[in-house]
């Protein structure tokens, strides 16, 4: 579904060092890695927001580095994606999730309202369709993002540290909501999350970024029991270690 | 200091400037291409309009106001000495509509609505918002920057017939208190000595300090790193750039229109 070959970027300093990475369909992808290792560069490259310097990713058989502006708009639209700061717009909840569908979708406004309140009440925040997102709580935006990644029904859906600054039973809850979604429609899923206990409760497949390159690909598992240094001490936050 | 210093920061002034009117230009392009009827998105230009046009009234009929008086002010003495107070009718609107009001009216404009342009686009760059737009497939030249440059050129040309008009009032006002020069004379004065070309000019002007506060705002939003104060310097530089620009649009239209 999502592959990368030999991916490289830099910007002052190399960022991504020669990546390889299968993402197979239907599942839950976990990325995990240390703090600026290139995760999110990752996420951005793969919706095609930048180019990396060199190497191959394709995207539902698509090779995205050789595509123009506008045929990574068709890409894009097979792509739902939550950022890591929400990065929802100055609109009130209901526009904001309704944004994909007025835009890129011939739907009337009955059709549109009813899908945003039902995302809504997927998300647990039904009536909130008027509140202004400035005067919702960080777990509540997430859920607004997660709302507008998914509303669309993308077959492909990245969330960026979907948990990150949530306490424990958010952070639970916007898990089971993201395993929900993905057993609900099938689609492939990556989420990139410094919480690593909470996000192998819920992946399919795993893999390590560190500084640059991947350093472990493998089950939930396999992680869990992984020798490797750097990966055995990140993924049981030990104090003694390479990282 | 070394003695290639100097050279050194020259040069590196020069390319910092090489870059940003070659951004400015790119820009331009972009938007060009995305000048289609069918392509603008009519709820934002329309927004825009209200936000960057209507709302910016008040303040501009008040700078407007205040400079035809400060014109009736400054000519009064020579006026009185020379015994023409039938001409400060033409002599104040002649100077307020061709060169003043124009430029007062882009600088106010370039204060308010560039510098919000600026800092608004800066914070959907560095929150993400602009990159979320991408991945929903939807275009932020055609979306966010084409309504804005529209709104702005179209807003500054009738802000500045509004600014023209309430000028021209403050004017009258100011020559009848303090020159008693009744409006009626003041009126005729003006009307028979000025051209429709001197109209024109003050909005030609208009529409180009609109063009360039508009090219200037967005491209520093849109060029926003940094987090929160990246999005102070990108406000900063990109009204002190407009501010520039407007004057040398101004010496260069006033060689060409004159």
């Amino acid at each position: 579904m999502i592959s990368l070959r030999d991916v490289h970027m830099s910007y002052a300093t190399p960022v991504l060092r020669g990546v390889d990475l299968e993402v197979p369909p239907d599942g839950i992808f976990a990325l995990i890695g240390p703090g600026a290792s290139g995760k999110s560069l990752l996420f951005k490259i793969i919706a095609g927001l930048v180019r990396p310097r060199s190497g191959e990713v394709e995207v539902d058989g698509e090779a995205i580095t050789r595509l123009g502006e506008l045929e990574l708009a068709r890409v894009r639209r097979k792509i739902g994606m939550l950022f890591q700061n929400y990065a929802l717009f100055d609109l009130n909840v209901a526009e904001n999730i309704a944004f994909p569908l007025r835009r890129l979708f011939d739907l009337g406004e009955d059709e549109i309202a009813e899908r945003v309140a039902e995302r809504l009440n997927k998300v647990a925040l039904p009536g909130t369709q008027r509140r202004s997102p400035a005067s919702m709580s960080g777990g509540q935006k997430k859920r607004i993002g997660v709302a507008r990644a998914t509303i669309a029904e993308a077959p492909i859906l990245l969330y960026d540290e979907p948990t990150a600054g949530l306490d424990p039973v958010t952070s639970q809850k916007i898990y089971d909501l993201i395993r929900d979604e993905q057993r609900a429609r099938s689609t492939t899923v990556m989420v990139i999350s410094s919480d690593v206990s909470g996000v192998l409760t819920i992946a399919d497949r795993v893999a390590m970024l560190h500084e640059g390159a991947i350093v472990f690909s493998g089950t939930a598992v396999e992680a869990r029991s992984s020798e490797i240094p750097t990966v055995k001490q990140f993924v049981h936050g030990l104090l003694e270690g390479p990282l | 200091m070394s003695a290639v210093a100097l050279p050194r920061a020259l040069g590196a002034a020069l390319m910092a400037l090489a870059e940003q009117v070659g951004g400015v230009a790119l820009l331009t392009r972009e938007i060009l291409t995305r000048l289609r009827p069918s392509r603008i998105d009519r709820y934002e230009l329309f927004r825009n309009f209200y936000r960057m046009g209507v709302r910016s009234v008040p303040i501009i009929s008040a700078t407007a106001a205040f400079t035809g008086g400060i014109m009736v002010i400054q000519a009064a003495p020579f006026v009185e000495q020379l015994g023409a107070t039938r001409f400060i009718g033409w002599a104040a609107s002649f100077t307020t509509i061709r060169e003043i009001g124009p430029l007062l009216i882009g600088l106010i404009f370039n204060g308010r609505v560039g510098a919000n342009n600026t800092a608004e686009l800066g914070t959907m760059r560095v929150t993400d918002q602009v990159d979320a737009l991408r991945a929903l497939a939807i275009d932020p030249v055609a979306y966010l920057v084409v309504p804005r440059v529209l709104a702005m050129v179209v807003m500054m040309v009738l802000l500045c017939v509004i600014g023209d008009a309430v000028a021209l009032g403050g004017a009258m006002l100011t020559a009848d208190v303090l020159l008693d020069v009744h409006p009626h004379l003041f009126y005729s004065s003006a009307m028979e000595r000025l051209e429709v070309w001197d109209f024109l000019v003050g909005l030609i002007k208009a529409g180009l300090f609109g063009i360039m506060i508009a090219l200037t705002s967005c491209y520093y939003g849109l060029a926003t790193t940094g987090g929160a104060p990246g999005v102070g310097r990108a406000v900063g530089r990109s009204v002190v750039a407009a501010a520039a620009g407007i004057f040398i649009c101004d010496y260069l239209s006033t060689f060409v229109l004159d």
